[in-house]
């Protein structure tokens, strides 16, 4: 495992293009594109204000920056670094904007979600779409980038646009039996679009491409709901992960629960590998300490070296009890991964923020838990493999694959407090954010032992 | 008067004494004034004998007529014939006498059975009593107890039934409170909604207006600032929205959902295939296990398989037949399943009949067989857990064992060598041969101090042969100045004297010096002084322990100066 030296970021902008060569990164109100490999500068822009967002276009060849406070949007073309473009929403206001799949078009959401507005950078043509909802996830494009699903809320009604993202045209438009839609996310196979309620009521539906609805789901009624959803990779199976601790999976023939996964906060099952990380006592042989410290002695001595240990089941995971009368609670089964091999769910319970689940799909099991010592940040797959990369906000970064897991010190200078990691789509690579920074990890292959 | 004898009455044997006279009499119930009258006749009989003075007291010599009209009154009165012959005068008739005396034996005798008879009765009914008594007591003390059960009985009854009552009055409660709790739940979901939806209203309305806002200044600032425009993806140029296109777009999104629809069945179709090879093995594995109805006639019971079997056999036949096919219609699915529900049901029963006969067995004679087998068993078991234990303490031994002769040598060179254990006979060899260079060394260094002793020691026997040389050509020179043949002797002398001190030098050398090196004068010397010069810096103890030899370079020098020039 190698780990580049590390570079300025500010506000966690730091991401891979499409096609695995480049990465662009933000510092304040410049954008900084670097070749993935030898983290070259190969472009350097300016925008005209701090940039709150960044997206590669799926060709790779554009970036967009939006900067939300002066409600501009910039794009910048990695071709001819001469070419600009510049989108002013003025009094609209700028909420949010993504590109479209086909990379040529821009959709921004205006202040109080009033309109969406779809500028093409191909023709002079400006699209508005009216009445957005205002939700979590209120915009889905498949993974073919054919179709796009649009939530919509009209008369106090929420409503599915499908649009055709080829012409804009729409393709659908029909009502859901929601009482506040919350989100809405596509199938991989781009046929199934699931559409979940509001957390103060359990229901998820199901609809068809065409507009049909599938199938309807409801776990239990008045206790809170649905808190987050993954479809797996294969869209075989739909993971629902709700505030009562549990996961329940539903199959794609029929859309009835196959199981339920519960997170009980003592592990007392003994074909369960508990992993636990636990300080390894620091030694610092004196007789190597140098005036001045080296780089990897100064990061030793003020973080703690761990190493990951089997417990002894049964365990108990470190619980805590929600606040009770307070909204949004941090209860229930908040995050939700699939491996890329459709082969394990990794799921985190609020209430033992801790600790991350991961369940053998094909058994349909509980396989190992892992249990840090500080609250777990984020975690994600590897795109390639069964490996799980986490970062827990400390200067380490811990990867988790079948055959075991390890804790890896990052060696850089100062505080790297690791806040958010994301995977080089090649596998091999990934970024390891910090507050202030960022640096590069390169794995070799067959690293995890 | 007759024989008239005191007769002994057969009364009871036991001796007459007052007491049971008293009851005798009294039993008799004998007329008062006959009592009165044995009462009187006996008192005054004092001296006569206890048996006969009952039976004297009666009737005495005095009175006989009078006793005897008595008795004939009596029994007449009775209902016996008249002791009297003929009624009148005092002739006694005899026979009616004895006669009456049987008559009153018989009687007395008949009376003594009754009463006998009546005193069992009595004692029986005595006993009776008791007996009624005791249970009498018993059943009123059962009937206590039981009445007092009762009431308590009733008290429980009447507690628990309070119970009951309060605990369904709380269930009501409950319920009712629950329901209150949904009602109040439902209601204010109902007005949540209700002010959602208008706030939400409200909402639009102000969105509405901003929309017109926005709308009326979109000239001013909204708008997109390219430099140029970038070409489609697909390179192609952009259409027109058309109703062709629409249709197109239907089209297309029709076609990937049936291709996903397809896709679906086709994975389906597959596991459905599998799965019914699975069955059909699964079945033909049944009929195979299951025993054929031929071979066992004993198994009566089991009669309704074997007409099922050729049904089920033909059954397969069928099925086999439509599989090939691959039919999937309805009543085939069903047979198939029937049929292997019901094979299943018979293997099942099956399994059951073995396991009973097989514990039957197990219960009968081959217990101990059983017993001794899982008692050889366990000895078995505890045997290789004992050997096991050896095995592994042997290995903990070997492993400490190991690790020991890894610590000992604990600097880090030799740590980092015995990581890489390929090194160790090297590392060893090596050592070996520090050892022996260590000790060529040391005896180098002995034989060079050796020879800068010997040198020194030469040193000065030349310095003191040099001298006695000086002496003696001064004596020579002085002793033969007068003579001519001087020069020619000093000549020869010098000659001489330098080959002879040459030879001298040359056998004092070798003498003394054994090592070839010393042979030649000019450069063992030169060594010599070399040797002395390093001396100082080789061997500082020579030096300490020989001071005097450090003036001897400096006399070596002067004398090679003399030499040389």
């Amino acid at each position: 495992m190698n780990f580049s030296e590390g570079f300025k970021l500010s506000g966690l902008l730091c991401k891979f293009s499409p096609d695995g060569k480049r990465l662009a990164s933000c510092v304040q109100y410049r954008l900084i594109v670097r070749d993935v490999n030898t983290l070259q500068i190969l472009q350097l822009y300016t925008c005209l204000d701090q940039i709150q967002y960044v997206e590669w276009s799926s060709d790779s060849l554009f970036i967009l920056c939006a900067m939300y406070k002066r409600g501009i949007v910039q794009v910048w073309s990695l071709e001819q670094p001469d070419w600009h473009c510049k989108i002013d929403e003025g009094s609209a206001g700028l909420v949010a904007s993504c590109w479209s799949p086909d990379g040529r078009h821009i959709l921004n959401t205006t202040e109080f979600h009033l309109r969406i507005t779809v500028w093409s950078l191909c023709t002079k043509s400006v699209s508005y779409i009216k009445y957005p909802k205002a939700c979590q996830q209120g915009i889905a494009f498949t993974k073919d980038g054919h179709y796009m699903a649009l939530a919509e809320r009209r008369d106090c009604k929420d409503f599915i646009s499908l649009f055709v993202c080829s012409d804009w045209q729409l393709l659908r438009h029909f009502d859901t039996e929601t009482q506040d839609l919350a989100g809405i996310e596509w199938a991989p196979n781009g046929c199934v679009l699931a559409v979940w309620d509001t957390c103060l009521e359990y229901k998820i539906l199901l609809y068809s491409l065409d507009g049909r609805l599938l199938s309807t789901y409801r776990a239990y009624e008045w206790s809170l709901g649905i808190k987050s959803i993954a479809w797996s990779p294969s869209s075989q199976f739909l993971a629902i992960g709700s505030y009562d601790e549990k996961v329940r999976i539903l199959n794609h023939v029929t859309w009835k629960k196959i199981t339920e996964f519960e997170h009980p906060p003592i592990i007392a099952n003994p074909k369960i590998i508990v992993y636990k990380e636990v300080e390894k006592s620091a030694t610092v042989e004196t007789q190597k300490l140098s005036f001045p410290p080296t780089r990897e002695l100064a990061s030793s001595l003020f973080s703690i070296p761990s190493k990951y240990d089997i417990s002894q089941v049964p365990m108990s995971l470190q619980y805590i009890k929600p606040v009770a009368d307070r909204a949004n609670p941090r209860i229930g089964i908040g995050t939700l991964a699939f491996s890329p091999d459709n082969c394990f769910l990794a799921t985190k319970n609020d209430n033992t923020p801790n600790a991350i689940w991961i369940w053998d799909i094909q058994k349909l099991k509980l396989f190992v838990v892992l249990e840090q010592l500080c609250t777990v940040n984020s975690f994600q797959w590897d795109p390639r493999q069964p490996r799980l990369a986490i970062c827990t906000g400390n200067s380490k970064v811990y990867l988790w694959s079948p055959a075991g897991c390890v804790s890896v010190q990052v060696p850089m200078e100062g505080d790297f407090q690791v806040l958010s990691l994301c995977w080089h789509s090649g596998g091999d690579t990934m970024a390891l954010l910090s507050k202030d920074n960022f640096c590069l990890c390169y794995l070799e292959r067959e690293e995890v032992k | 008067m007759g024989d008239w004898k005191t007769i002994t009455v057969p009364a009871p044997s036991s001796v007459l004494d007052s007491k049971n006279t008293s009851q005798y009499t009294s039993e008799k119930k004998m007329s008062p004034s006959s009592l009165n009258m044995q009462q009187v006749l006996r008192l005054p009989l004092p001296s006569s004998k206890s048996t006969h003075s009952f039976f004297s007291a009666f009737c005495t010599e005095e009175n006989v007529e009078q006793s005897i009209s008595y008795l004939n009154r009596e029994l007449t009165t009775l209902g016996f014939p008249s002791l009297y012959a003929e009624s009148k005068g005092k002739e006694l008739n005899l026979i009616s006498i004895l006669n009456c005396m049987n008559e009153l034996l018989v009687l007395q005798r008949k009376n003594l059975r009754a009463q006998e008879d009546v005193e069992m009765q009595h004692l029986k009914l005595g006993s009776d009593m008791d007996h009624l008594q005791n249970c009498y007591a018993k059943l009123k003390e059962q009937l206590e107890a039981s009445k007092r059960e009762i009431v308590g009985l009733q008290e429980r009854d009447r507690q628990l039934q309070c119970k009951n009552r309060n605990l369904h009055q709380l269930l009501k409660n409950e319920k009712d409170e629950v329901q209150k709790l949904q009602n109040i739940i439902a209601s204010r979901a109902t007005q949540y909604n209700h002010d959602m939806k208008r706030k939400e209203r409200e909402y639009n309305k102000l969105k509405e207006r901003l929309h017109q806002l926005v709308m009326n200044k979109k000239d001013k600032k909204i708008a997109m600032e390219v430099l140029n425009y970038v070409g489609r993806v697909d390179g192609k140029r952009g259409g027109w929205r058309t109703d062709k296109t629409e249709a197109r777009n239907e089209e297309e999104m029709y076609k990937a959902l049936l291709r996903d629809y397809e896709q679906c069945q086709k994975q389906l179709l597959v596991e459905n295939a599998e799965l019914r090879k699975v069955l059909q093995q699964m079945k033909k594995e049944i009929i195979s296990l299951l025993p054929p109805q031929k071979q066992k006639p004993r198994e009566r019971s089991e009669d309704g398989i074997g007409p099922v079997l050729s049904d089920l056999e033909d059954d397969v036949g069928e099925l086999n037949k439509e599989n090939m096919w691959e039919l999937s219609c309805e009543t085939v699915r069903e047979q198939l399943t029937n049929s292997i529900r019901n094979q299943w049901r018979m293997l099942k029963n099956h399994v059951e009949k073995l396991d009973n006969q097989v514990s039957r067995v197990h219960s009968g004679a081959l217990t101990d067989k059983d017993v001794i087998s899982r008692e050889d068993h366990e000895l078995e078991t505890e045997k290789l857990e004992l050997e096991i234990q050896h095995c592994k303490e042997m290995i903990k031994t070997q492993q400490q064992l190991l690790q020991q002769q890894l610590m000992s040598p604990c600097d880090d060179d030799t740590t980092v060598l015995l990581q890489d254990c390929y090194l160790l006979e090297e590392r060893e060899r090596l050592q070996e041969e520090w050892k022996l260079f260590r000790e060529q060394k040391k005896n180098f260094e002995k034989e060079r101090r050796s020879f800068t002793e010997a040198a020194i020691r030469l040193g000065l026997e030349r310095q003191a042969f040099e001298e006695d040389r000086g002496t003696w050509l001064k004596q020579q020179f002085l002793s033969m100045t007068c003579d001519s043949k001087y020069l020619e002797n000093v000549k020869t002398q010098s000659a001489t004297s330098g080959s002879s001190d040459q030879d001298n030098h040359l056998m004092n050398t070798r003498s003394q010096q054994k090592k070839p090196r010393s042979l030649s004068s000019v450069p063992t010397s030169a060594e010599l002084c070399q040797t002395i010069q390093h001396t100082p810096y080789s061997s500082p103890c020579a030096i300490s322990n020989k001071t005097t030899e450090e003036s001897k370079p400096n006399q070596w020098e002067e004398i090679y100066r003399e030499e040389t020039e």
